[in-house]
């Protein structure tokens, strides 16, 4: 326990807080499974390194910088990618709700690591408890037929009271080390958090990439996706799950409080400047990689906080956004077209 | 129910209506698009809708017509499977309506109000989710896209499929909703008050779209409150107010009482009340 107090106040960015390498060995571990995404990282690092030779940038030198921008670009990929989905259905907030219980994930993690020195990941425990609530509100709204504020309010409070209580437990009754918790932290990047971050893009990217035409639909018209033969509360399962691995995913990075606008902020922006769905999904990406770099830059240099600084920016770039959605409505072409004739005699495709 | 989606047919296009192997128990004759029979259901325990028995068959236009609150639109949940009866049963193309799994067959047409209005999405992309339940999880092939291109063309907004659907007005909107309903080949199209929120004009244009839809063999079931409408364009009338009050002709419904007695008071046939 003291251990663990005295390694959360002096976290310095040479030694990572969690490596797993401490207790039993890990399926997280560099000996484990995943060892190829060990390989990876090390790639990444030699390139980033590469990079840092090449261009003279000091952030680009230390091992550290090397994680925080990869989980930076990860996340600027799938959390707009999920965002979209959610913003389009008036649920923004349920991002937010699950990163609180996600910080009651971590409490328990690192409650357990002191108790019984299991040694886990705090993420990969946040990463259960979130996707465990995920469900659980999924589960409220489909038996009172929506999804209410108030449920999640009270889920979102639950988490985050369970978290602190766990932690100032933990702490010995100071509320030790949880500052990296709710604001992220670049320099606390650790090699095992950032493989489970890969894992987590894998799955969310490559289940977004399966279901998007269902997510569309789903997300679009329900009841007519319903009538389509999808099982849209199958499909909402698996969205607030997705959104559950893309919160605690980009945790470590945005803090608590703050990872619900990587969700809300570049889709909010790409909707007032795209026309078509593929676009603002593309412009989200963009708008949110943008925010991600300047801000781990310009955090780096400036001694702030990322996580603060990358929403700061992606603010500023949403308003931007307004600005030239504005424009482009106020001067675009946009003349109107003749609307056609109806001609159903010509097409005999449907109807038999 | 588990099944969350028709299997992907790789082959895009299909020859014929294949058969399914679903075994039914009570299996209606296989010209019945829609079937109820002794259909009772309410979301409390007070009924919604009550003793229902009614049948369309294949090449019809219907029309349910009944004042607010008459359990019109929970009758077409109750049809489409999307509710299940609490008593008696529903069955759609000869299976049982919840366990029915090939969307592409019906066409589903909202008010407006329905879908997310704030989406950056254009026509195309709405007219594409008609092909969703014939591709399943993979991509839309030359084929596919041809037919997106044949149901704008049909509905006349290829002019339209690059603008986003909410720059649209009522009207537009509707019509694109329903090319995605040809593009998914369906031949039941299910309407629910679509023309809620569409100005004069459009409305006569709807119509006349829905009029040679149903001219061309797609079976139309329409949920009106605009009675005008309805005893101007569809052959059949079934009046509803929680029970079935009148289902038949359009002429013979127009003649009788039977709006008057579902409806409660002396309501006309100009639409326009609520």
């Amino acid at each position: 326990m003291t251990a663990l107090g005295l390694a959360l106040l002096t976290s310095d960015p040479s030694t990572p807080l969690f490596t797993g390498d401490h207790g039993i060995p890990l399926l997280t571990g560099e000996g484990g499974i995943l060892a190829p995404l060990y390989w990876f990282l090390d790639l990444w690092s030699g390139l980033m390194s590469w990079l840092a030779g090449a261009t003279g940038l000091e952030l680009l030198q230390y091992g550290f910088m090397h994680r925080a921008i990869l989980v930076g670009l990860c996340i600027g990929v799938m959390a707009p990618l999920i965002g979209t989905f959610l913003v389009h259905r008036q649920l923004a907030l349920i991002g937010d709700a699950l990163a609180h219980t996600g910080f009651a994930g971590v409490a328990v993690g690192l409650f357990l690591n002191a108790v019984l020195d299991l040694g886990i990941s705090p993420y990969l425990s946040a990463v259960v408890v979130a996707m465990i609530a995920a469900l659980f509100i999924e589960l409220i709204s489909e038996a009172t037929d929506a999804y209410n504020d108030v449920s999640m309010a009270i889920v979102l409070s639950t988490g985050f009271a369970l978290g602190t209580t766990l932690i100032s437990i933990n702490a010995g009754g100071l509320a030790v080390g949880v500052n990296q918790f709710l604001f992220g932290n670049l320099s606390t990047v650790s090699a095992e958090s950032a493989v489970i971050l890969l894992v987590l893009f894998a799955v969310v990217v490559g289940v977004v990439g399966l279901t998007r035409n269902q997510l569309l639909y789903v997300t679009f018209d329900e009841t007519a996706a319903a009538v389509s033969g999808l099982s849209v509360s199958w499909y909402n399962r698996i969205m607030v799950m997705l959104t559950a691995m893309v919160v605690v995913g980009a945790m470590q990075i945005m803090g608590v409080i703050l990872v619900a606008a990587m969700l809300v902020v570049p889709v909010a922006g790409a909707a007032q400047v795209s026309r078509s769905f593929n676009e603002s999904l593309l412009v989200s990406v963009v708008l949110a990689e943008l925010a991600v770099i300047l801000g781990i830059g310009a955090s780096y240099y400036g001694e702030a906080t990322a996580g603060g600084v990358i929403v700061l920016i992606a603010v500023a770039i949403y308003v931007a956004a307004v600005v030239i959605g504005k424009l482009q409505t106020a001067y675009g072409e946009e003349s109107t077209p003749e609307m056609g004739s109806i001609n159903v005699d010509e097409s005999d495709s449907f109807g038999d | 129910m588990s099944a969350n989606q028709s299997p992907p047919t790789t082959t895009a296009d299909d020859d014929t209506e294949t058969d399914h192997d679903h075994r039914d128990d009570a299996a209606p004759s296989t010209d019945a698009v829609v079937e109820l029979t002794d259909v009772d259901f309410g979301y409390t325990s007070t009924p919604v809708v009550e003793d229902i028995s009614l049948r369309i068959d294949a090449g019809e236009y219907v029309a349910v017509v009944g004042p607010n609150g008459s359990g019109k639109s929970t009758l077409m949940k109750l049809m489409l499977g999307l509710l299940r009866p609490d008593a008696g049963s529903a069955s759609i193309f000869g299976e049982p309506s919840h366990r029915f799994d090939d969307g592409s067959r019906i066409g589903y047409v909202a008010q407006h109000a329905s879908a997310s209005k704030e989406m950056p999405i254009t026509v195309r992309e709405v007219v594409k989710m008609g092909r969703f339940p014939h591709v399943g999880f993979g991509r839309l092939g030359n084929e596919d896209w041809a037919i997106v291109h044949d149901a704008l063309e049909t509905v006349g907004m290829s002019a339209f499929a690059d603008r986003r659907v909410t720059q649209l007005s009522g009207g537009q909107r509707q019509r694109a909703f329903i090319a995605r309903a040809l593009a998914s080949e369906a031949d039941l199209l299910v309407l629910d008050e679509p023309t809620v929120g569409v100005d004069v004009e459009s409305v006569e244009a709807f119509y006349d779209l829905l009029d040679s839809l149903n001219g061309a063999g797609i079976t139309v079931l329409l949920i009106e409150h605009d009675l005008g409408a309805v005893t101007e364009h569809a052959d059949r009338v079934v009046c509803l107010n929680r029970e079935i009050y009148f289902d038949g002709p359009t002429d013979e419904f127009v003649e009788s009482d039977a709006l008057a007695r579902a409806f409660g008071t002396a309501a006309n046939f100009l639409g326009g009340d609520a």
